[in-house]
């Protein structure tokens, strides 16, 4: 319907240009597509030929113009602004690592360090301690000796007394008896009382 | 004509002439939907420009939605294209932005919507499947003809899977274009259309205004739908994009 009006449109064109025709054969054309365009208003535009070629260049040159803008200015720009953030995560993430590298040495540091503190006070604890026991032990022998000579001594004295009055013991028992023969049968010599408690004693 | 007009629900998509300029025979006029191809480059350029002036290591809101679509479409095409193809970020991104907003601007009442214009679709869609084409050969040379050939094809079936591969190959630029064309064009028909019931059926009293409660509904959630099939069509738009590219990059897969 509307592609017959189209095709004598594009014919029209050809043949001005051919005559070289400056304004007035243009002038016609546009006289021309104007009376089937005002025609098919039933129609329908977005299949309408006659507008093909302001559409074609108009999107021509505006897609031009947006694609430079695109290619110059906003792709590179959020390309590098998202970079940037990369790097700046990456950054930030390794320097936390770093940080975390070097508190992790100061932990083990201080660890290190507490275990040598332990071991040392535990040396130095057991030192003491053997030194105490030694010196201890050392009273304590020292103590022993002079108590095991005043031992002795107690003894020695004990047995020389314990001798001395064995010794009394005999006087005793010799006049102890002299006393109860004198009493049971009469005089006794001394000699004779001296024998029998000896034998007695034996 | 006004009237009818209000509820025509094609009259959306006629191009006027803002500035009319003729050259050669041909009509190059600047027309409003010209004006809406300025308007999205300039809404998403300022965009994109301001939201990460301050370059912030901790980006504000608009910083972030800006950052988002960045990675949103780096790793789209990281993914699809492999490193390689990060070569082609700025025209992916670009092309990504540019149908989004042009998309998302249709949204508002009274814009024009540039991508519900099929041969500006279609010159996006070429301009794809150009860089692809020219960027195989120039890479790979006639390698880049493996793309036709897949391995472990038996010897008697390749002549017909080559056929269907080059089919498929020259259908790509029609069926990138028409996709994203089809469903913004249809779904602001259709916005219309129920739009259009609304004020129809409140023309009847009433009746009418009760009645019209039900197309209002369909045209809210409609709205909605559309709000997602603006952003859902441009990442499509964009995925496919990054899948030709790879097939530029690595035709021998």
């Amino acid at each position: 319907m509307f592609v017959t009006p189209a095709h004598a449109q594009e014919a029209q064109p050809t043949e001005a240009e051919g005559t070289h025709g400056t304004e007035a054969p243009a002038e016609t054309t546009h006289a021309g597509t104007e009376v089937p365009a005002e025609g098919h208003q039933g129609g329908f535009p977005p299949f309408d030929p006659a507008h093909f070629p302001s559409q074609i260049l108009w999107i021509a040159i505006t897609f031009a113009l947006f694609y430079w803008f695109m290619k110059r200015t906003a792709a590179p720009r959020i390309g590098n602004i998202l970079d940037a953030r990369r790097d700046r995560i990456a950054s930030d993430l390794d320097q936390a690592g770093k940080m975390k590298v070097e508190a992790d040495a100061a932990v083990a540091a201080y660890e290190q360090e507490l275990a040598e503190a332990r071991a040392n006070a535990n040396t130095i604890g057991q030192k003491a301690r053997d030194e105490a026991k030694a010196e201890a032990e050392a009273k304590r022998k020292q103590v022993e000796a002079e108590l095991d000579g005043k031992l002795a001594d107690a003894e020695k004295r004990i047995a020389s007394i314990k001798a001395s009055a064995m010794k009394d013991v005999g006087a005793i028992a010799e006049e102890t008896a002299a006393a109860i023969v004198e009493q049971l049968a009469g005089k006794a010599s001394k000699a004779d009382v001296a024998a029998a408690v000896k034998a007695v004693a034996k | 004509m006004a009237a009818a007009d209000k509820v025509d629900p094609i009259h959306q998509f006629h191009i006027n002439p803002i500035i009319p300029i003729h050259i050669g025979g041909y009509d190059l006029s600047f027309t409003n939907s010209a004006l809406f191809m300025v308007i999205t480059i300039l809404v998403a350029g300022a965009f994109l420009y301001w939201s990460t002036a301050q370059r912030a290591l901790v980006p504000s809101r608009l910083q972030s939605m800006s950052e988002m679509a960045y990675e949103f479409v780096a790793n789209m095409l990281r993914d699809a294209a492999g490193s390689a193809g990060m070569k082609f970020f700025p025209f992916v991104f670009a092309l990504f932005m540019f149908v989004l907003v042009a998309n998302l601007l249709g949204m508002f009442p009274y814009f024009f919507t540039v991508t519900s214009q099929i041969i500006v679709t279609f010159f996006l869609s070429v301009l794809v499947i150009g860089t692809v084409i020219i960027y195989g050969f120039w890479k790979h040379g006639l390698h880049f003809l493996n793309l036709f050939v897949p391995q472990g094809v038996p010897g008697i079936l390749l002549p017909l899977v080559i056929l269907i591969e080059i089919v498929s190959f020259i259908s790509r630029p029609v069926s990138l274009s028409v996709r994203l064309f089809a469903n913004m064009l249809a779904g602001h028909i259709t916005l219309k259309v129920f739009a259009g019931f609304v004020v129809s059926l409140s023309a009847f009293g009433a009746v009418g205004v009760a009645g019209a409660v039900l197309p209002l509904a369909m045209a809210v959630a409609l709205t909605a739908l559309e709000f997602l099939v603006a952003a859902l069509q441009a990442y499509v738009f964009a995925v496919l994009t990054c899948m030709y590219l790879n097939d530029a990059l690595h035709p021998g897969h």
